[in-house]
């Protein structure tokens, strides 16, 4: 296993990013207060950059996990390795932010496996402690350390919703597609498209939204926009890239895929 | 090759066939003109005569009548469509609709020509609503009608399109023509009319034509793409250009800041001076009074919804911090303008003039009030509670099943699902209306007799299963796991100073064999179970809960049954989330037999339920009592192919099937269903209680 640096998880270069209401301000005060913070929104929507914005603003180390069925508590707090003929431990993700003060960021909580959620209990209240088990040992969390998790409430299943345990321990931040103004701002500066496309790549991604729940799961993230317009920033035709970029990555059924199609060529 | 048959035996043959006996059809004029068809297209007509009249003798008899000349002028295909096309209409509307679409047969066959080249709503329906819902974010529903125009919330179009040389083409006609009725209620053409109380016909004539101009023009600036494919179908359908004095008003018409009033001052400057330029091919129209019903109906219900949802977000917000005040808190609107705007400006709504946080749904009321009203009035930003409005505003009304089925909107509110024809290759394209139905809860002691006489088989049953629940399991010599397997560590470590090479299986690893499984069970109730297979499958059932309930593993039962593709219904025994009791017990009792056995749909349906739900392992148990069979033309290979064909999408995505049957002859086709080891047939169908229960317990361990 590769021991992590956190050095190598401090963000020098200020992420673009661009905000759509007082999501900064509550961050850093949330922060300043050592409360533990919840992202939701749907995916691709700037949580990620959010969180790397902030770790830039407040000069912290950022360690981003990506739950999923299999993270275990020992992925997250750190385990014995055997080398040589020795145990040695190594200390996980959450462990090594807590004590190096860095901030930890567990991307899609809802899809980590319950007792994994747990582990974060004490370190989201006032306590801020993390107890190793194995170890034996309790470490108390850096004054800097900082958690924050994410999770996208109408993607996920209600089956795999947020127990109500966790919840009630974090500020909540809602984040959402920018306004179509701010999201045209966004698509130009991260693609070096064109405005005037830029703002009908906007109105696309309006459109497939309104398909959400009619055969979508979710609309076009400002995510896949960009990618469309660098597409097209390229010299890709702007239907080409609508289909390649957008309408592909949203859906494999063909009659909605035709659909969306349809609305890019309308479009374009 | 089939030599032809003498005109007696001909005749003989329709007379049995017609029944003509007990009737006054004279079947010399038919016979005569059977006999002197050559042998295999007699053998042919014959055939279809005989499966008419299998639905209805007069049917049969008309199609022997007419048969022969529509042979002729018809390809096979098209005459078969034509025979399924009466028979569709029988199905749907009765004997005297399905009389004249045979005697129809020529306009008929020209149709079909049309067919060829032209496209069919019902084909692209699917494509449409959804280019649709994407480009308004209101659902619109699509329906075929003579003409076109919308009432605001349906598009009335003609069921097909064939203007244009290729059935592409054509689709984008329909594509263009959706649009152009979209953009009738996006960019608010009926709301100056509604102020109006009764617009003179000349005035409504001029003011259509004229904003039919203004709305091309913003198609123009919106969807240039789509505008592009108009002007080209225009090209190919030569239309004449605008008239002079038209040209002018189209420039004037065109200016981005242009509203529907302004057409309507427009019209009324220009009433008597200019007549409408003769309709340009497959007119939109104006319906005004369909509008007017249609949008008075919905902005009712919308303002009763939308004030009842502000209300629940102020609830919402309470809930959330206690502390606030609610009564003090106060929405209202704020207009920014903007061109892209019907009405040059949008509106957003605020609380404590902060943007509101409005969940989905009232976000997509808003937009639909918007659409209709241009703005949101003071008044709906009042918030009021459910009982202060009538309740029936609040929800849509569900109807009666048995009411859905007696009338002709047959397919309101039905699933529809895609059957596969084997002959043709492909999809019959929402073919199955599908409906969940209620099965009438019975009390009777059916529920105790059988609990009492396999009284000791589930306490047996009961521990088998719960043998298979696994708890959580240390696995020790792991070479990957959480923790060091000190034992095994000792051990290496010997061995090392032994001189032994150390294996690197050191950890311990904690297994979790959590049993994620959903399970749904799809019972036949065709009404050959009648007797005592319905009791044998009850008793299973039963049984099957019984011992389920110890293992924990998530299930929901359905009950299947066809009669036509018109007519598919699922009948709702327990729901996963639904617990087992009383209730379900005494659906379980009140199973009974119903028609056919149409197997497709049930599968496609069940297995987009068991997609929905959350678990590792999806399986879908099939009880059946023989092979799929419905009286349309669901027998043979027709219901085998389209059974397997379900069962090969059930398994593409991800899904088990597995089959249990109790039909001796099922040995020759399950295996081509649903694969040599995914089914198993039971001899005796009293054992059948007993070996479902067993074939569960092999199945998911």
């Amino acid at each position: 296993m590769r021991t992590f640096k956190l050095d190598e998880y401090r963000i020098d270069d200020e992420p673009y990013y661009q905000p759509t209401g007082d999501e900064i301000e509550l961050f850093e005060a949330a922060y300043r207060n050592q409360l533990p913070v919840l992202l939701k929104g749907p995916t691709g929507c700037g949580k990620t950059r959010f969180m790397e914005y902030m770790a830039w603003r407040l000069k912290r180390p950022l360690i981003t996990v990506s739950c999923h069925d299999d993270l275990t508590a020992s992925d997250l707090v750190g385990r014995y390795l055997i080398k040589g003929g020795e145990t040695s431990w190594i200390d996980g993700p959450l462990t090594q932010a807590v004590k190096a003060g860095g901030i930890c960021y567990l991307d899609e909580i809802v899809e980590a496996r319950k007792d994994t959620m747990v582990v974060i209990h004490p370190l989201a209240d006032d306590r801020r402690v993390l107890p190793i088990e194995k170890l034996g040992t309790l470490i108390e969390a850096d004054p800097e350390f900082a958690i924050a998790i994410s999770y996208n409430p109408g993607y996920q299943s209600v089956l795999k919703d947020l127990k109500q345990s966790t919840r009630q321990r974090f500020i909540a931040l809602e984040f959402d597609y920018p306004d179509a103004t701010l999201e045209t701002e966004i698509v130009v500066r991260e693609s070096g498209l064109e405005r005037e496309l830029a703002g009908r790549l906007v109105k696309f991604a309006g459109m497939t939204r309104n398909l959400k729940g009619s055969g979508l799961e979710e609309g076009a993230s400002t995510r896949l926009l960009v990618h469309a317009a660098k597409l097209m920033a390229a010299g890709v035709n702007p239907v080409s890239a609508c289909q390649g970029a957008i309408a592909q990555a949203l859906t494999d059924d063909p009659e909605m895929l035709a659909s969306v199609n349809e609305l890019s060529s309308s479009l374009f | 090759m089939p030599a032809p048959r003498p005109l007696a035996e001909i005749r003989h043959l329709l007379d049995e066939l017609l029944e003509v006996e007990f009737s006054f059809r004279d079947t010399a004029a038919p016979a005569a003109a059977i006999a002197e068809l050559p042998g295999p297209r007699q053998a042919q007509l014959i055939s279809w005569i005989q499966r008419v009249a299998s639905t209805h003798v007069e049917l049969g008899y008309q199609v022997a009548c007419q048969g022969v000349e529509a042979q002729a002028l018809m390809e096979p295909d098209t005459f078969e469509a034509w025979i399924f096309h009466s028979m569709d209409r029988y199905d749907a509307e009765g004997l005297r609709p399905a009389l004249l679409a045979i005697e129809q047969y020529r306009q008929f066959a020209e149709q079909q020509q049309a067919r060829r080249r032209g496209a069919l709503l019902l084909d692209h329906e699917g494509v449409l609503s959804r280019f649709l819902q994407g480009l308004s974010g209101r659902p619109l529903k699509l329906a075929s009608a003579d003409r076109i125009y919308t009432d605001s919330e349906t598009l009335y179009l003609p069921p097909l399109f064939s203007l244009l040389p290729s059935p592409a083409q054509n689709f984008q006609h329909y594509k263009a023509t959706c649009a152009l009725l979209w953009a009738q209620i996006q960019f608010g053409s009926f709301r100056p009319l509604l102020e109006i109380p009764s617009p003179e016909p000349d005035l409504l004539q001029l003011y259509h034509a004229l904003e039919m101009l203004r709305l091309e023009a913003r198609l123009k600036r919106t969807l240039p793409g789509l505008y592009r494919e108009l002007e080209q179908t225009r090209l190919i359908l030569q239309e004449p250009d605008l008239p002079a004095p038209w040209q002018a008003l189209s420039v004037k018409l065109s200016a981005p800041d242009m509203r529907a009033r302004d057409t309507l001052e427009l019209a009324r400057q220009q009433l008597g001076r200019l007549t409408p330029y003769p309709p340009r091919h497959l007119p939109v129209t104006l319906d005004l009074e369909a509008v007017r019903i249609c949008m008075a109906a919905r902005i009712e219900k919308e303002r009763a919804r939308f004030k009842v949802a502000l209300n629940s977000v102020l609830e919402e917000l309470q809930r959330n911090s206690p502390a606030e005040q609610p009564q003090q808190r106060r929405f209202s609107k704020r207009q920014q303008p903007d061109t892209d705007a019907p009405e040059g400006f949008t509106t957003e709504i605020l609380l404590d003039d902060m943007p509101a946080p409005l969940p989905d749904q009232v976000q997509a009321l808003q937009r639909s009030i918007l659409l209709d009203l241009g703005e949101i009035p003071d008044e709906y930003l009042q918030p009021a509670g459910p009982g202060e409005y009538d309740a029936t505003l609040l929800q849509d009304q569900n109807r009666d099943a048995d009411d859905v089925w007696r009338g002709s909107y047959h397919e309101e509110g039905a699933h529809l699902y895609d059957e596969w024809d084997f002959q043709r290759r492909h999809y019959r394209k929402q073919w199955c209306a599908v409906r969940e139905r209620e099965v009438t809860p019975r009390h009777d002691d059916f529920v105790a007799r059988t609990l009492e006489k396999y009284h000791g088989l589930i306490k047996h049953l009961r521990k088998t299963f719960e043998a298979m629940r696994h708890e959580n399991r240390l696995l020790k010599r792991q070479p990957q796991g959480d923790d060091v397997d000190i034992d095994a560590l000792v051990e290496a470590l010997s061995d090392a100073h032994l001189g032994f090479e150390m294996t690197d299986r050191l950890l311990t690893r904690m297994q979790r064999d959590e049993r994620d499984i959903a399970v749904i069970f799809m019972v036949d109730m065709s009404g050959s179970t009648k007797g005592w297979i319905n009791d044998a499958e009850r008793e299973s059932l039963l049984l099957l809960c019984e011992a389920l309930e110890s293992l924990g593993d998530r299930y929901a039962i359905y009950g299947f049954s066809g009669m036509t593709r018109k007519r598919c219904e699922l009948f709702h025994i327990k729901y996963f989330e639904e617990p087992y009791g009383e209730l379900v017990r005494a659906r379980i009792s009140g199973i009974e037999p119903q028609d056919y056995t149409r197997m497709g749909f049930a599968i496609r349906h069940l297995s987009k339920i068991l997609q929905a739900t959350d678990a590792k392992t999806r399986i879908l148990i099939t009880l059946s009592d023989g092979k799929p069979d419905d009286y349309d033309s669901y027998r043979g290979q027709y219901g085998i192919e389209d059974t397997r064909r379900a069962l090969i999408e059930a398994r593409r995505s991800g899904i088990h099937p597995y089959c249990i049957t109790i039909d001796e002859e099922a040995r020759d086709y399950l295996p081509h269903l649903y694969g040599p080891a995914a089914y198993s047939v039971v001899d005796d169908v009293r054992t059948l209680p007993l070996k479902v229960s067993d074939i569960y317990r092999r199945l998911t361990t």
